[in-house]
C-alpha cells in the first residue's frame, strides 16, 4: 500500500506465497500490516501504562482520558493536514497564527457583526452556522493565497508561511485593538467539548457501533477486491486480529468516555430542569465522545480517503516521492501544492472553532506555538522531511503521544518549562531512533 | 486492455506510408547556447531510429521536446501528417507518445502498479482509485515483460534497476504508445536485463510502433536500429540506413561530423585508433 512505511522489505517468496511461511515476521510482512504504526500504539500504552503507576493510578481514569482526548483535537485535526504538506516538500509555519486569526473571525461574527453590523442579535439558530462557515471559507482562501505563492510562483514554502505566521498574527490586533471577545454563541461552545458538547451514552454507543461497522465492512471489501482481481489475500488470522482489535478499542473507547459522568453540580442543575428526582449517591449522566473528537474522527476518516483512495493524495505522495517523475507523469503539480495549502486552511479553521470554543473566548496567544506543536505530532506520526513518507492516522497518533506526554507531565506536577524541555527531548529521540531503524531496514 | 495493439495498417502499407512522426527545424537554446539548432528527423511505423551523438550533442533535448518535457523555441512537430503543439507531458500522451526517461522517472515511495498507472489512473465508479484493478492490470503486464517480478506491492525503491526498467517500460506499453522513447533504457542494466530489453524493442517493432532510441552504446544500436541519426553540438550531422554504413563511419559522424561519403580513410584510422 502506497503510504504505507514498510521496515521490512517483503520478498518475493513471501509476497508470492504467503500460505507457505507462517512465521510470525513473515506473516507480519505478508500481511502489509504497518510495523510503524503497531510500534506508535505500543508507545501510548507504554507512556499510558508508565504515568498511570508514577501518578498513582490518577492516569488511567475516565476522566484524565476524556480530557486527553478533547485536549489532543486540535492539533490533531491540523497534524492531518500538516501530513499531506510536509509529504509534498513543503511546511505550513503558519498555522499557528492562522488559528489565531480565524479564531477571531469566528468569534467576531457572533459578538460584533451577525448582532451589531447586521443588527440580528444575539443567540440565532443560524449563529453557530454562520460563523463556523464564515471560518472555514476565510481558511480556504487564506489557503489558495498562500498555496498559490507556494505552487504557482514558487516563493519556498518556509518564507511564505513565515511571513502569514507574522501577518495572521499582527492582523489580530486589527479586531477591536485585540480585545477578547466572549461570551460566545451557546451552539457554538458545544463544538468545544464539554459535558453539553458531547453526545451522551447512548448517541456514543451508536457511534461506537457505527464504527466497529466500518471496521469490518472495510476488511471484507477489499478482501473480497484482491480476490476479484486474483491478487494474494491477507491471511486470515491477521485480518481477524486486526477486525477484533479495533473493535475492542474502539468499543473500549466508548466505555471509557461514557463511564466519566457530568460534575455533580450541572447534572443536579440538568435533574431539576427535567423535574427528576436525584437518586442517592448524586445522579450520573454519561457524558460520553466530545463533540470535537467526533469532528476528528470525521476529519480523519476524510483526509485518510483523500490521501489514500483519491487521486489527489496519490499525487501528493509522487511529488513528495520524485517531483520530476509526477511532472513528467502528466501531474499538475502547482495545482495539487495549492490544494494542500487550501486543506490546511480549512482544517485550520475547524481547530479554531475548536479552540475558541472550549475557551468561551477569542484571545490575542490562541493558537501560540502550534504549528511547532502541529508539526511535533507529524514527525512523530512518522512523517518525514524527506518527502514522500507520512500517514493520516500516524499524525493523529503522534499528536495523541504529545498530548499525553503534557497531561501525565501536568499530574506529576512537572512545571511548564520543563514539559517543553522534555517534550523537545521526545521529539529528537523519536525521530532519531526512527531513521536509525528505517536505515536499517533498508 | 493490456495487449498490445494490434499491427498498424500502416506498416503493413506500400511504398511510402505516412511518417508517425516528423521534427521540423526543431530549436531549443539555454540562454544563448543552442541546445539542438535546427535538427529536422522523423521516424515510421514499426521502425526504430537511433539518436546517437557524444555527450552535450542535443540528443536528450531533441526528444524532450517530443515528450512534452521541455518544449521547443521553434520548429514543427508533425504526428500522422498533422501538425501538433505538444506543451507539456499531457499532449504527447494525447498523440500516443510514451517515454521512457535516462533517469527513470518513476516516484520510488509508490508502488509498481501506483507507477504505471501515474497520472492515469483506474478509478471506481465513485472516483476513488481501484488499486486492485491496477495491481491486477500490472501483474498481467509483467507476466509478459519480466516474468520474475513479483514485488507489485512494495515502494519501487526496492527494487533492482532492472525491475525499475520494467515499470517503466510497462508505463509506457500499456497505454497502447504509438511513439516510443527510449533514452538510454539499457544503461542501468546487467547483461540479461539488457537482453530483456532488446527482446521487447524487437517485439514492439513487429506490432508497428515506432520507437526513438538514444544510446551510447554502438554495438546496441545497430542491433536494434534501422536508421541512424547522428548529432553533434546541437546540430544533425545526418540521418543513416544502418545497412549502408560500418560502426566507423557511424563513429566518425559521431566524433568529427563528417557524412560516410565525406570522411578519408586516414581519419577513420585516426578516430579508431
Amino acid at each position: 500500500m502506497m503510504t504505507d512505511v514498510q521496515t521490512a522489505p517483503v520478498t518475493a517468496d513471501s509476497a508470492s506465497s504467503p500460505a507457505s511461511s507462517r512465521g510470525w515476521r513473515a506473516g507480519l510482512a505478508s500481511a502489509e500490516v504497518d510495523t510503524r504504526m503497531v510500534g506508535m500504539i505500543l508507545a501510548i500504552a507504554v507512556i499510558w501504562i508508565g504515568f498511570n503507576i508514577l501518578s498513582g493510578g490518577d492516569f488511567l481514569t475516565a476522566r484524565n482520558l476524556w480530557n486527553l482526548s478533547v485536549q489532543s483535537t486540535s492539533i490533531a485535526i491540523m497534524a492531518t493536514g500538516m501530513v499531506l504538506i510536509i509529504v509534498s516538500r513543503n511546511i505550513d509555519l503558519s498555522v499557528g497564527s492562522l488559528l489565531g486569526f480565524l479564531g477571531y473571525v469566528m468569534a467576531m461574527v457572533q459578538t460584533q457583526w451577525i448582532p451589531n453590523t447586521f443588527n440580528l442579535g444575539l443567540e440565532r439558530w443560524y449563529t453557530w452556522v454562520v460563523a463556523l462557515a464564515v471560518g472555514l471559507v476565510i481558511g480556504a482562501v487564506v489557503g489558495v493565497v498562500q498555496g498559490f505563492l507556494v505552487g504557482y510562483i514558487k516563493i519556498p514554502a518556509f518564507i511564505v508561511t513565515l511571513g502569514g505566521f507574522l501577518i495572521w498574527r499582527g492582523l489580530i490586533f486589527r479586531f477591536k485593538q485585540g480585545q477578547t471577545l466572549a461570551p460566545l454563541d451557546k451552539a457554538f461552545q458545544l463544538l468545544g467539548g464539554g459535558p453539553k458538547g458531547s453526545l451522551g451514552d447512548w448517541k456514543s454507543w451508536v457511534l461506537g457501533v457505527l464504527g466497529c461497522v466500518l471496521i469490518v465492512v472495510s476488511i471484507l471489501l477489499a478482501r473480497r477486491r484482491r480476490q476479484r482481481f486474483d491478487l494474494p489475500l491477507r491471511p486470515t488470522w491477521v485480518d481477524a486480529t486486526i477486525g477484533v482489535a479495533g473493535c475492542v478499542v474502539v468499543l473500549g473507547a466508548v466505555m471509557v468516555a461514557n463511564s466519566y459522568y457530568w460534575p455533580e453540580q450541572l447534572a443536579n442543575q440538568r435533574a431539576e430542569e427535567q423535574g427528576i428526582p436525584i437518586p442517592e449517591g448524586g445522579l450520573q449522566i454519561s457524558t460520553g465522545i466530545a463533540y470535537p473528537v467526533v469532528i476528528l474522527i470525521a476529519v480523519t476518516l476524510v483526509m485518510t480517503y483523500l490521501a489514500r483512495r483519491r487521486r489527489f493524495g496519490r499525487y501528493v505522495y509522487a511529488i513528495g516521492g520524485n517531483p520530476e517523475a509526477a511532472e513528467l507523469g502528466g501531474i499538475n503539480t502547482r495545482r495539487i501544492i495549492m490544494l494542500t495549502f487550501v486543506l490546511m486552511g480549512v482544517l485550520c479553521a475547524l481547530s479554531a472553532a475548536v479552540q475558541t470554543a472550549r475557551l468561551n473566548a477569542a484571545v490575542t496567544n490562541l493558537g501560540v506555538q502550534n504549528e511547532l506543536d502541529v508539526i511535533s505530532a507529524a514527525v512523530i506520526g512518522g512523517t518525514s522531511f524527506a518527502g514522500g513518507v507520512g500517514t493520516i492516522p500516524g499524525a493523529v497518533l503522534g499528536a495523541v503521544i504529545m498530548q499525553s506526554l503534557r497531561s501525565g507531565m501536568v499530574l506529576l506536577k512537572v512545571d511548564s518549562p520543563m514539559q517543553d524541555v522534555i517534550v523537545g527531548i521526545v521529539l529528537i529521540t523519536a525521530v532519531g531512533l526512527d531513521s536509525a531503524l528505517r536505515r536499517n531496514a533498508n | 486492455m493490456t495487449d498490445l495493439p494490434e499491427a498498424q495498417p500502416e506498416s503493413q502499407a506500400v511504398d511510402r506510408p505516412v511518417p508517425l512522426v516528423e521534427m521540423l527545424g526543431i530549436r531549443v537554446a539555454f540562454g544563448g547556447v543552442h541546445a539542438v539548432d535546427g535538427v529536422s528527423i522523423d521516424l515510421y511505423p514499426g521502425e526504430v531510429v537511433a539518436l546517437v551523438g557524444g555527450n552535450g550533442a542535443g540528443k536528450s533535448t531533441l526528444i524532450h521536446t517530443l515528450s512534452g518535457a521541455h518544449p521547443a523555441d521553434s520548429g514543427q512537430i508533425v504526428i500522422n501528417g498533422e501538425p501538433v503543439t505538444i506543451s507539456n507531458p499531457r499532449d504527447a500522451r494525447a498523440h500516443g507518445i510514451e517515454a521512457i526517461y535516462q533517469k527513470l522517472a518513476l516516484a520510488d515511495n509508490i508502488d509498481a502498479a501506483g507507477n504505471v498507472f501515474l497520472g492515469r489512473e483506474i478509478r471506481t465508479k465513485f472516483g476513488s482509485l481501484d488499486d486492485s484493478a491496477m495491481s491486477s492490470a500490472t501483474q498481467k503486464l509483467m507476466k509478459r515483460l519480466n516474468p520474475r517480478f513479483k514485488n507489485l506491492r512494495t515502494p519501487v525503491k526496492s527494487l533492482s534497476g532492472g525491475q525499475r526498467q520494467s515499470v517503466a517500460i510497462a508505463r509506457a506499453v500499456h497505454f497502447n504508445a504509438k511513439i516510443l522513447i527510449m533514452d538510454e533504457p539499457t544503461a542501468a542494466l546487467g547483461p540479461a536485463e539488457t537482453g530483456q530489453v532488446r527482446d521487447l524493442i524487437t517485439e514492439l517493432k513487429a506490432e508497428g510502433i515506432g520507437i526513438f532510441l538514444i544510446s551510447h552504446d554502438i554495438h546496441d544500436v545497430f542491433d536494434l536500429a534501422d536508421r541512424i541519426s547522428v548529432m553533434l553540438q546541437g546540430k544533425l550531422v545526418g540521418t543513416v540506413n544502418k545497412d549502408e554504413v560500418t560502426k566507423d563511419e557511424v563513429l566518425a559522424m559521431i566524433i568529427i561530423g563528417k557524412m560516410p561519403g565525406e570522411v578519408s580513410s586516414e581519419e577513420i584510422a585516426e578516430i579508431t585508433h
